[in-house]
């Protein structure tokens, strides 16, 4: 079986809980006791339906103020997939929240309120998908119900989404007419809107074509742990353990060690079962290598003729998620792959306004939320590719040196 | 060419990327092992980790002293099997220590105490990261934890602070006294747990699997005769074909009425179950919020 991970951002009363709440219920993901829960709490507040939303919610200070505010992850699965669903908040000052949920997803949900079209949040959610590098997406144009099912209404939302989009790098957009209150073309097909021709919801999730989206050209292969049994039957073995990042390994490959700089060629890729033939993203392996090198940690091992860039001033598209805003020249850690580092932002080259989509210049301060061009220096050379081609070498999170924070999330350009 | 994996199998290298990880960047990791079917998983994938070489870090054992006798038999030969190092932190010590106190009542349940013995053993062996095999499908609260989970220097989980956590870089970084959970199964439901243990053919408890037992039922919760609870007025123990489908203190673990006696019927089981698994536990009754409150006080 495949899988498949997205995630779901619309802003307040668009409807995504009630959508997630569909999906889970209408997957028979609800189980009896859980049900008995939302009954029991849905009966207590005198709500007069069963509130799925209220299955999606999962911290208590939320269910008290009856809002989302972290990045929670669902799981259901039907014959054919297995989801995984990172549920983010919409709002602004959740920003960092969606930058997060997205930052492993194959594909965005946007949702959009038939009645309202295009609105501020549907440019942000859509704008940090395209900065993720998201390569599907699944415009569903909700409450259609509200708007009598009319495909007019439909085709002006999708027309003005068009519009905008253009300016997007997401290669991949369907649109889908749904309600998921009454279940419209969530996980099976409306008779309410026969003009659809499209495929329900559940149905587009479990097909749409994944494969491609990990890089299986650029070898990359970021060592993680050296593995030394030294007992007496490996006396010698010494295995480089880590997670292939992109490309294709093989036993026989000559392969280039960074940033030693020296080569040789892969002898085994080991596994308890016994040897593979090959090993590809997002494979966890080891490998042994012909030649005895001093390799550890951080190192990457690459093939001769691909080679990752070894650099150490780097511009990149920086999120900040900390309350404490950037500090001008600040020092801060950075880990890249299994790398770990210091470095300095030298430049705050310009923002983004996220709903306008415009660039900010000359505003060289960045807060919670901000997404702006940066440029650093680091203390040892990365080696990075740029984050549209493979997502793995191409990312970075920056770390506070007092507090240990995570306060931002970057990709290399 | 087409480069795909099983979903299974994505899972998989995750899972050992991120027990790698924990090896990498801590000083002192350790593998919380209770003997049930997430935590052999978790141990199975820790081996995987590290072959041709041994787990490089202990296994820990909170025990609570409510076992079933099978736990123990079966967690002693799993673990020598694999050459790992076990290391059993007592509940019923901490109990003597004065540092936990027993519950009243006809079914004391030592589940609560287990966060005392638990956060002493990482604080006497000064273990900085301990690896555990929840799984964020358990439990609502669940949803939204990382995989590595920071821990103030009291135990603590703070839900609203969490740090983001975005692709595959984890944050260990710490300062004196803190520690991480780190939680390689996050993304694994209970049938993939069982899915995984079927492939892999991993030896389990019979505890597991359908068989017969004598057991009370106290209120709509299916309990086993076991040395620690006693007979309320009007109850019987009565002998019927069950198994468990989590491996917890025996006080409150509840069996269910079951003929499934391979993992295949297992699945079957629970692909038509109603019943969440934790729903067989009497101690998140308690309250919508019981889980939260229990993670927060450093519960696993
Ligand atoms: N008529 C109609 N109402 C909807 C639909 N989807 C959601 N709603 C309602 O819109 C409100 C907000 O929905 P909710 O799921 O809580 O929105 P969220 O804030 O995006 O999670 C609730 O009153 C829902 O019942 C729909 O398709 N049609």
């Amino acid at each position: 079986m495949d899988l498949l991970r997205f995630s779901t951002a619309g802003s307040v009363d668009d409807g995504k809980s009630t959508l997630i709440g569909r999906l889970l219920y209408d997957t028979k993901t609800v189980f009896q006791d859980q049900l008995d829960d939302i009954e029991r709490t849905s009966a207590a507040r005198g709500d007069d339906y069963l509130d799925l939303a209220l299955l999606t919610d999962g911290l208590k200070a939320e269910r008290e103020q009856g809002i989302t505010i972290d990045v929670a992850y669902r799981y259901f699965a039907t014959p054919r997939r297995k989801f995984i669903l990172a549920d983010t908040p919409g709002h602004i000052q959740y920003t960092r929240n969606m930058v997060t949920g997205a930052s492993t997803v194959n594909l965005a949900i946007i949702l959009i309120d038939a009645r309202h079209g295009v609105v501020e949040q549907t440019r942000r959610h859509s704008f940090i998908a395209s900065l993720l590098g998201i390569k599907h997406l699944a415009v569903c144009v909700n409450k259609m119900d509200l708007v009598d099912y009319s495909e007019a209404q439909f085709r002006k939302v999708v027309e003005e989404y068009e519009k905008f989009a253009s300016k997007l790098q997401i290669p991949d957009i369907r649109y889908i007419p749904i309600s998921a209150l009454r279940g419209d073309n969530v996980v099976d097909k409306s008779d309410s809107m026969p003009w659809y021709e499209g495929s329900a919801l559940l149905y587009t999730l479990e097909t749409v074509h994944v494969g491609n989206d990990l890089n299986h050209v650029d070898s990359r292969f970021p060592v993680q742990y050296v593995i030394r049994p030294q007992s007496d039957e490996y006396p010698d073995y010494r295995g480089y353990a880590g997670r292939v990042s992109g490309g294709v390994f093989k036993p026989g490959d000559e392969v280039v060690v960074l940033p030693s700089g020296f080569t040789s060629k892969i002898k085994s890729i080991d596994t308890p079962e016994g040897p593979l033939t090959e090993a590809y993203a997002p494979m966890s392996v080891t490998m042994t290598l012909e030649d005895n090198i001093d390799i550890s940690r951080g190192d990457m091992i690459a093939k001769p003729d691909n080679q990752p860039r070894m650099t150490q001033d780097i511009d990149l598209m920086l999120c900040w998620m900390n309350d404490k805003p950037l500090q001008p020249n600040g020092k801060y850690r950075i880990k890249h792959t299994s790398r770990d580092a210091r470095c300095v932002v030298k430049e705050v080259k310009y923002k983004v306004d996220i709903n306008s989509l415009h660039r900010v210049e000359g505003d060289a301060s960045m807060g919670l939320n901000d997404i702006g061009r940066v440029h650093i220096r680091t203390t040892v050379p990365l080696f990075n590719d740029p984050y549209t081609r493979n997502r793995g070498t191409g990312s970075v999170i920056l770390i506070d040196e007092f507090t240990n924070e995570t306060v931002a999330a970057g990709m290399i350009l | 060419m087409d480069y795909r994996l099983s979903q299974l199998k994505q899972l998989e290298a995750e899972a050992i990327y991120v027990i790698r990880e924990t090896a990498a960047q801590f000083e002192r990791p350790v593998l919380l092992f209770s003997g049930g079917k997430d935590s052999i998983t978790l141990a199975w994938l820790a081996r995987k980790a590290f072959w041709p070489a041994k787990i490089p870090f202990p296994m820990m054992h909170v025990d609570t002293g409510h076992n079933f006798e099978e736990t123990i038999a079966f967690r002693d030969k799993f673990l020598s099997d694999m050459g790992a190092r076990l290391i059993v932190a007592s509940v019923q010590d901490s109990i003597d220590q004065g540092k936990a106190q027993e519950e009243k009542g006809p079914n004391p349940s030592r589940n609560a105490l287990q966060s005392i013995t638990l956060l002493d053993g990482i604080e006497q062996n000064k273990f900085d990261a301990a690896l555990g095999g929840a799984r964020r499908d358990e439990e609502k609260a669940r949803a939204k934890e990382r995989f590595f989970s920071h821990r103030d220097d009291f135990g603590q989980w703070e839900p609203k602070n969490q740090r983001p956590e975005l692709w595959d870089l984890f944050n260990g970084y710490k300062h004196k006294g803190e520690h991480f959970r780190v939680f390689p199964l996050s993304n694994w439901t209970e049938l993939d747990v069982w899915m995984y243990l079927h492939e892999e053919n991993v030896p389990l408890p019979n505890l597991y699997f359908a068989h017969k037992r004598n057991v009370v039922n106290r209120d709509g919760v299916l309990l086993a005769e076991n040395p620690f609870i006693s007979l309320m007025k009007g109850e019987a123990y009565e002998e019927r074909m069950i198994r468990f489908r989590t491996i917890g203190d025996a006080t409150c673990t509840g069996a269910v009425e079951s003929e499934a006696d391979t993992i295949p019927l297992i699945i079957d089981e629970i692909a038509t179950t109603r019943t969440t698994e934790r729903g067989g536990r009497a101690d998140d009754k308690r309250s919508d919020s019981a889980m939260e409150d229990r993670k927060k006080a450093g519960y696993f």
